[in-house]
């Protein structure tokens, strides 16, 4: 059988179709934006009418696959890294209520932050919720684990975790496809109607039901096949690696390592395999993408006994990404080098394109706010973050998704007024809405940019949730009718947008201000689809 | 055969598809392939990179190892320096000449030219004048792949024919275009 040549993404996405999915639920983010969008785009999860649906955040994506799951059939949710601080509230309680059909999410880590603003590593998330979870090496083993998970979740009644980082989510390879494709669960209900009652009485039995599984899911560690214990003739030290951090130590040894290695792959933790590499070894080195989970484990607090030998005591940096260099020097192996980067080679910050509509908001508000003080405009997550770099220079913050319209509120409070929140239209639907409503019961003195381009731009333009509805929205929510002005950010209405943004920055209450025009990007796309099929 | 690349340039030039033609040639010949991109907001008129690596023995990690790049293939001048810690000291370097400035301090560009011809392997290919001969300005990472080809371990016609593969829901033109591309690249002799 022919290989299939995917990105890590795109293996989960392939696996989980073979492996008898019927929905996946998902708010775009990078590195996690591929698996969903790679089952949009299947033709085979089309003819199996898998449901794919992009949601309005993370956490409505984690309830609707709950929901899923609740019925019976087999779910996904994908998300980046901090959308699982979104969806944590659903995430955490379905380890409480349990999965009834097969139940997988699936958080991209983003170490070294490519694309994200921290680099938190989702394995804590993991075992704050004592669900086993799986960290894919290449992928190959992506996709198989798919399919394992699954059959995990329902084997225990419990969801269960896929983690990867951006490289493994965004680098290609050959994945031989399973024979047959497993068919979809029928629709079928909990046996216990009230076991997704999180009521106090009942989640307390859920809850030592899975305190009770807890070594029955170690034993399963410890027999899967994605732990492995590879033997070595020199035991003068002994390696772990999660994941990825495999791939990087073998880089080194194309021959075999010299060192016996734990090779962990799925958690929680398998103890007993730890503790013969750790009784059989003069030290230990732990390689693991992401904060130092399983050095910190196995060091403890005192740190007493061998040594342990990571990212806790320098052998490794503390932060970003690995790669087989940074293992190299772990080793103690001469790394190979290449010339260093002259020094005239200048860093090239990525930009807003050209033509972009957030250009001509920000020139707008730039000038409308030049008599006031610096330090006013709050922003949030999306292509316009761009605009805190010069030459714009527009914006003071960018924290999590709908940020900017709380801590304008806030720093409104404290008595900086008017504070300018700046938000995009999907984050807005995403976390804005309920911001927006504080602002409006406390009539704080907000003046709410909402940009609105039709679509999620940064992440490759998904459709937009608030398509069509912002204005209905925010008039629902209760922003007076006459404060709620609509832009069109075009260089030749500058005069007239600058007038109208300082007309609000005068009225002492909520308003919001909707600049609204095409991204140039889906814009052109657009265009170049409609042109091919004319001159088809 | 084992060959470790790295292709440089800024958001949006076309580095994935050169990516993908040479990995088209190292698939048609049964070898093993492991490619890592940048997606995400690193696109946005920012310095991209993606690591190919193929070789007729299972790969393991994802990234190249600093300082054992066989080349780099890059569509901008500036671009091509920022990876030298990855090339080996036998590699190559192959650029496009025509710089990509969407930055105020982009450097003096005699004296980036300066830091190329300093690689003892280097091929500095005017791809942009040459698009134009063409006519059209989006085969230029056609041309700079064409002047990497001699290094990439593969016949020519391996390459052509991955090309074709690429280009062959794309119409005749684009295919032609394309191929012609390739092989001025492939022609060209520093003067």
């Amino acid at each position: 059988m022919n290989k299939l040549l995917l990105l890590g993404d795109e293996a989960i996405a392939q696996g989980a179709i073979d492996a008898g999915l019927s929905g996946i639920y998902a708010y775009p983010g990078t590195p996690s934006t591929e698996i969903p969008e790679y089952v949009h785009a299947s033709k085979q999860a089309k003819e199996l009418n898998v449901i794919t649906s992009w949601c309005a955040n993370e956490k409505t994506a984690m309830e609707a696959a709950l929901g899923m799951s609740y019925a019976g059939k087999r779910a996904m949710v994908t998300m980046k890294h901090v959308g699982l601080n979104v969806a944590a509230d659903g995430f955490i309680n379905a380890s409480i209520t349990g999965a009834n059909g097969g139940l997988i999410v699936v958080a991209a880590d983003d170490p070294s932050m490519h694309s994200s603003q921290n680099e938190q590593d989702s394995r804590f998330y993991g075992q704050f919720a004592m669900i086993p979870f799986f960290e894919p090496a290449n992928q190959q083993e992506a996709y198989d684990m798919v399919h394992y998970a699954f059959d995990l979740s329902e084997k225990y009644g419990l969801p269960t975790m896929i983690r990867i980082t951006t490289r493994l989510a965004h680098s290609r390879s050959g994945v031989l496809r399973k024979p047959e494709v497993r068919k979809q669960n029928d629709l079928k209900l909990p046996q216990d109607l009230r076991q997704f009652v999180l009521l106090p009485v009942i989640a307390r039995r859920n809850y030592k039901k899975l305190l009770s599984l807890q070594d029955k899911l170690e034993y399963e560690s410890e027999i899967s096949g994605y732990n492995q214990y590879i033997e070595g003739n020199n035991h003068s030290l002994g390696i772990i690696t999660c994941g990825i951090a495999y791939n990087y130590l073998m880089e080194n040894y194309p021959n075999g390592c010299p060192y016996p290695v734990l090779k962990i792959g799925q958690h929680p933790i398998p103890k007993n395999m730890v503790k013969k590499l750790y009784d059989s070894c003069n030290e230990i080195l732990v390689l693991e993408d992401g904060y130092p989970l399983i050095e910190n484990h196995l060091k403890g607090l005192l740190n007493l006994v061998k040594p342990v030998h990571g990212r806790l005591d320098g052998t490794l940096p503390r932060d970003g990404e690995l790669n087989p260099t940074l293992v190299a020097k772990a080793l103690g192996l001469p790394a190979t080098m290449g010339l260093p980067v002259p020094n005239m080679v200048v860093p090239r910050p990525p930009a807003l394109c050209k033509g972009c509509p957030h250009n001509d908001t920000y020139l707008a508000l730039n000038e409308a706010l030049k008599d006031y003080s610096k330090g006013r405009v709050f922003s949030d997550i999306g292509c316009y973050t761009l605009g805190a770099l010069p030459p714009l220079e527009s914006i003071n913050t960018c924290v999590d998704m709908g940020a900017s319209i709380t801590m304008a509120k806030g720093a409104a409070d404290a008595g900086l007024t008017p504070a300018i929140a700046v938000i995009g239209d999907s984050t807005f639907t995403h976390s804005g809405i309920t911001g927006l409503i504080d602002c409006v019961v406390h009539n704080s003195n907000v003046k709410i940019f909402i940009l609105d381009n039709f679509t999620t731009a940064m992440t490759g333009g998904q459709p937009s949730a608030a398509y069509n509805r912002l204005i209905d929205i925010c008039k629902g929510v209760g922003v007076p009718e006459e404060h709620i002005r609509v832009l069109k950010p075009l260089p030749k209405n500058h005069e007239e947008n600058v007038k109208a943004i300082k007309e609000e920055l005068e009225y002492n209450g909520v308003s919001v201000i909707i600049p609204q025009r095409e991204c140039i990007v889906t814009l052109n796309k657009r265009m170049r689809e409609k042109f091919k099929k004319q001159s088809v | 055969m084992k060959k470790d690349i790295i292709l440089a340039g800024v958001g949006g030039q076309g580095i994935i598809s050169m990516a993908a033609i040479i990995g088209l040639a190292a698939l048609n010949r049964g070898m093993y392939l492991k490619q890592s991109e940048v997606h995400g907001m690193s696109q946005r008129g920012g310095d991209v990179m993606s690591n190919l690596r193929i070789s007729d023995k299972p790969i393991y990690s994802d990234l190249i190892p600093c300082g054992q790049a066989d080349l780099i293939i890059s569509l901008e001048p500036m671009e091509s320096l920022r990876y030298l810690p990855y090339l080996n000291p036998q590699g190559w370097l192959i650029t496009n000449k025509a710089p990509f400035i969407n930055i105020p301090n982009y450097p003096d560009l005699d004296s980036v030219y300066k830091e190329i011809t300093k690689i003892e392997k280097h091929v500095l290919i005017p791809a942009d004048t040459i698009a134009k001969e063409i006519g059209n300005d989006k085969v230029v990472n056609m041309i700079v792949l064409g002047a990497s080809a001699p290094y990439l371990g593969f016949e020519k016609e391996e390459i052509q024919n991955a090309i074709r593969q690429m280009f062959k829901n794309k119409g005749e033109d684009a295919l032609n275009q394309n191929l012609q591309a390739f092989e001025m690249g492939y022609n060209y002799k520093a003067s």
